[in-house]
């Protein structure tokens, strides 16, 4: 029985968690092992974690706009550590400008504010399914 | 005509009204839901008569504003004497941008400040500290030292302005600078006048800026209260908030029973620290979110004024009235903002807004239309800070207190949400009061399980958010939007270099050992604060001698 | 994937190599095809570990004690894994996994290694895979395993099977905890602690224990010690960790440990060939086949004791 495994993380000082809780949430209702990390995690802990968990995929949330600068430290670390596999998804009070430097640096895709629960898990489902 | 003849008239009226007239057009078609409902899961009814508002006493249940209990507003003229504070949320980048801004605003008409720190002043944590890195400036101002706060205020009169402050668990410490700052300005601390937030609690459910346990934090805020009640009198010491509540997801009913959970718990603390109710009661401030259910919200202000005013005669035998009035800061809701045609959320922030007025606010932060995605421009707050001018000056609403006072619909919703409320107040005393329920996880479940309800609500088309579930339009990522340079972080990094190259080492050194042995002790902790603030200490500094003695706080994360 | 993969896996697992560790846990969790091989591979490697099962009801904060109490053996120098279990949701399949958040300085730690774990399924308390998860980091050099159950009160039972030393937490004012301990769960604890023991009602709770165990049946000499403990102000930490490493000392020299863990590879002996009995019957048998069977029990046609027995005799014929 496999599951698809997800770690859900704020990095940085942003203590706004509503969206993190409620994804969390939905993932699981979705049939995923949600490890949840809380607040205030550093790039490290997230990466450090997400090996140890052997996750397959890492959310990001961040709403005080430090995103360009710990999103892509994630992937950077990951990168390091060898376990660039694990996929790299955000949300959070992210500017569409800012999405294609996102991106480019490695993060799979951006859930901007009114992306459905349902969006994300299909998004994430369908590329579980790719990468098997 | 006797209440029970009267009742007995309008119910025959109604249920004529229900069985004929409405049944008719019934038949031809429902209404547009099976449940209509507000924020809080009550019904609305589909007419609301003097049935409904038959229980109320006018005297007993609203009275006249200004005297208990304050249903209808806590001043007696309300807006006809003074308009509410317009005291719009400001702050970005450095001490010298956020200058411009408060001075850009000033001119504009606003009539207060409200300084926005940035997260890692809100933590205790210097630009330099490694989880600065990334963050400083970007939701706020970042504050390092009194030599950052002197700039910010560059200008300004503190004793012509008054100044909130949103900053909690480091309140202590920037409150130090803001009387320093006077001082330096010549103005005496009986003439300054503002609030800091202050509200620890808060922070553990719903906002995540805390630094210290519980216990060490009540210590800190009821030394405000005392430092305060005696040398700062025109100082609001804590404005008990409910705002973040509501944006983490919580009911309105929800908003006002945390709200006011949380206020019992610093009333008991600051007693059980000696401080005597009259004394320090009537600096106590709220705030209030003011969300998307137009009437609801309405209601939501004034039950909250009249449950505060009733469990602050019984439950706590204040004598003063002053100690009984619940004066409140309101933000028009945040969370409701989208990043979709942002100009409609003028539209939704002029009836939050409106909704504020209607419910008696003493100060408002209207929302600017870019703020889904970044802080606002200049002309963006302009436009919010019109939306309060054209209330108060266009439309008449200020010009008589509590307007819609005696509305059916509004009476019955406000009486709900008081019987709602205290069910909660209840619950969470009999848990041992709103410190243990955060401990056991209890106010956040709630919250939790309220915002994910939400979300089901709107991904099964029962919420409706326009421009994003409906009425949805493809288009261009906006343009425009302020940015916050990287480079902030990097001149405020020099700038806590050269501070601390030119300033008395010795004398900091020496101001924290002794705040060190006073928060190892029992005194009040303010002078020691200022003492170290005034020889340039940093924030950092400072907060770091307070972790040490203190420790950290550990939440109980539940989801 | 082929045995060199295998290979690799393993000699990674016993270097130590966390993120080889995390997929071999994986593997195991996932019953992958290559389970079997891996196990062996490391199974000769295993043996040195202690590991500590910590239970009792949701909310006496087990996670944040974990914390502390790794904090206290990791001064010692002592290499800990941590196994955090979570219920999986009967109707979901999912789960959130949230203990880690407790103890957010152990993440970095080198000396330590956190893995979160659902139930998917099993209702004992532990997940199906833990006791093979335990295999893994004893493998790979963990000194002290400890695994946090989770908690439901009354089923706690698997963790009696699982661990050396079994610590059973309750904490002042959750009420039925007593309750809760008479049912079956006072058997299994060789430490109680009683957590939060700066609050309110703590010491009314530790004489209760004391008082319960008085009244049980462990002889005088074999009582379990009731230590209060305050995990937020670290108190008490250092006498329970010493407590559990004491006791699992005295087991070491009277064979006490030995016996335990014999009777304890029996009860895994038996669970692994009954799951796999199964599994083989459920893939020799079609469901059609099964639908027949189960409509003739349906009309008494047949007993189900008979059925089982027709069933395990083609298995074994099968088998010949």
């Amino acid at each position: 029985m496999e599951k698809i495994r997800i770690l859900i993380a704020k990095p940085g000082l942003d203590g706004h968690d509503r969206g993190a809780k409620v994804v969390a949430r939905a993932l699981r209702d979705a049939g995923m092992e949600v490890i949840y990390t809380g607040l205030r995690q550093t790039p490290e802990q997230i990466v450090e974690a997400a090996i140890q968990e052997d996750v397959d995929f890492i959310g990001l949330s961040c709403l005080s706009g430090a995103h360009n600068n710990l999103f892509p430290r994630v992937i950077n670390l990951l990168k390091e550590q060898n376990a660039a596999d694990i996929k790299v998804f955000g949300g959070g009070v992210i500017p569409q400008s800012d999405i294609p430097f996102l991106k480019e640096s490695g993060i799979v895709e951006i859930f901007g504010p009114g992306t459905s629960t349902e969006v994300t898990v299909s998004f994430i489902k369908q590329l579980y399914d790719e990468r098997s | 005509m006797s209440n029970e003849e009267n009742r007995k008239q309008f119910t025959e009226a109604k249920n004529k009204w229900t069985e004929g007239p409405v049944a008719k057009i019934l038949s031809r078609g429902p209404e547009r839901k099976e449940r209509f409902t507000t924020s809080s899961d009550f019904t609305v009814e589909n007419i609301y008569t003097p049935l409904e508002f038959a229980e109320n006493d006018y005297f007993q249940d609203l009275g006249m504003p200004g005297t208990y209990p304050f249903t209808r507003g806590v001043y007696p003229t309300m807006y006809r004497g003074r308009l509410w504070t317009m005291r719009q949320y400001a702050g970005m980048a450095d001490a010298s941008e956020s200058n411009k801004r408060y001075k850009y605003l000033l001119e504009q008409g606003q009539t207060g400040l409200s300084v926005a720190f940035d997260l890692p002043t809100q933590i205790g944590y210097d630009s330099d500290h490694v989880l600065s890195d990334g963050e400083v400036g970007k939701v706020g101002v970042a504050i390092d030292s009194l030599a950052d706060m002197e700039i910010l205020f560059d200008g300004i009169p503190l004793d012509k302005v008054s100044t909130s402050m949103t900053i909690n668990a480091p309140a202590s410490v920037l409150l130090a600078m803001y009387i320093c700052v006077a001082e330096k300005q010549g103005v005496s601390l009986d003439k300054i006048a503002g609030t800091i937030q202050n509200d620890i609690l808060k922070e553990y459910i719903a906002r995540g800026t805390y630094i210290f346990p519980p216990e060490q934090s009540m210590r800190l805020i009821t030394n405000i209260f005392e430092f305060c009640s005696a040398q700062v009198p025109r100082w609001n010491t804590i404005s008990i908030s409910g705002y973040h509540i509501r944006e983490a997801g919580s009911s309105a009913a929800q908003e006002v029973a945390f709200t006011l959970a949380d206020a019992i718990a610093y009333v008991e603390a600051a007693l059980e620290a000696g401080l005597e109710i009259d004394k320090f009661a009537a600096r106590l401030s709220f705030f209030f979110n003011s969300h998307l259910n137009f009437i609801e919200e309405i209601a939501k202000f004034r039950a909250a004024r009249r449950l505060w005013a009733k469990l602050m005669k019984d439950r706590f035998k204040a004598q003063k009235s002053k100690s009984m009035m619940l004066r409140f800061h309101t933000q028009t809701g945040g969370s409701t903002l989208t990043a979709q045609q942002p100009d409609n959320n003028i539209i939704r922030v002029t009836l939050q807004a409106l909704a504020a007025v209607l419910g008696g606010t003493q100060s408002l932060h209207t929302n600017s239309r870019d703020e889904a995605l970044a802080l606002p421009t200049e002309e963006s707050v302009r436009i919010a800070l019109r939306t309060q001018q054209i209330i108060a000056h266009e439309s008449g609403v200020a010009d008589t207190p509590d307007p819609l006072g005696g509305s059916y619909y509004l009476e019955a919703l406000t009486s709900q949400i008081e019987e709602k409320a205290l069910e909660y107040i209840d619950k969470i005393d009999e848990m041992g009061g709103a410190v243990k329920a955060i401990e056991l996880g209890y106010i956040q479940q709630e919250i939790a399980d309220s915002a994910y309800n939400y979300q089901m609500g709107v991904e099964a088309d029962e919420n409706i958010i326009v421009g994003v579930n409906r009425f949805a339009v493809k288009e261009a990522p906006p343009e425009n939007l302020l940015k916050i340079s990287d480079q902030v972080q990097v001149l405020q990094i020099e700038r806590i270099n050269e501070l601390k190259a030119k300033r008395d080492n010795r004398a900091v050194t020496e101001a924290l050992n002794d705040l060190k042995t006073a928060a190892e002790g029992t005194d009040n902790l303010m002078p020691y604060i200022i003492s170290a603030v005034k020889v340039y200490a940093t924030l950092g500094e400072i907060c770091g001698v307070l972790r040490d003695v203190f420790g950290e706080y550990r939440p109980a994360e539940i989801l | 994937m082929n045995a060199a993969k295998v290979d690799k896996i393993v000699s990674e697992v016993l270097v130590g190599n966390k993120r080889y560790i995390a997929r071999a846990i994986s593997m195991l969790e996932n019953e992958s095809s290559q389970a079997a091989e891996i196990i062996k591979g490391l199974y000769p490697h295993c043996g040195r570990a202690h590991v500590i099962g910590i239970t009792g009801p949701p909310g006496a904060g087990k996670s944040t004690m974990v914390g502390a109490l790794v904090n206290q053996f990791r001064q010692s120098d002592k290499k800990c894994g941590i196994i955090l279990i979570d219920p999986s949701s009967p109707f979901t399949g999912g789960a959130i996994l949230g203990d880690r958040i407790r103890m957010p300085e152990h993440t970095t730690d080198k000396g330590v290694f956190i893995r979160s774990m659902g139930t998917r399924g099993s209702l004992g308390g532990l997940a199906l895979a833990t006791r093979d998860t335990v295999k893994v980091l004893d493998a790979a050099g963990y000194d002290l395993i400890i695994i946090e159950t989770v908690g439901i009160g009354q089923a706690e039972t698997d963790i009696v099977q699982t661990a050396d030393t079994v610590v059973v937490v309750s904490v002042p004012g959750l009420g039925d905890h007593i309750q809760t301990l008479k049912a079956g769960v006072m058997e299994i604890a060789d430490i109680f602690a009683v957590n939060k023991a700066d609050t309110d009602g703590a010491s009314k709770t530790v004489r209760e224990l004391k008082l319960m165990i008085e009244l049980s049946n462990y002889p005088a000499a074999e009582r379990p010690p009731v230590i209060p403990v305050s995990s937020l102000k670290n108190e008490g930490i250092d006498k329970l960790a010493g407590s559990i490493l004491e006791l699992h000392s005295q087991a070491l020299e009277s064979g006490r440990f030995e016996k335990r863990r014999k009777e304890q590879l029996a009860i895994e002996l038996n669970e692994i060939i009954r799951w796999q009995l199964i599994k083989r019957i459920n893939s020799k048998i079609s469901q059609h086949e099964l639908d027949v069977s189960i409509n003739e029990l349906y009309l008494h046609q047949i007993t189900p004791h008979e059925t089982a027995h027709n069933i395990l005799k083609s298995l074994l014929k099968g088998d010949e």
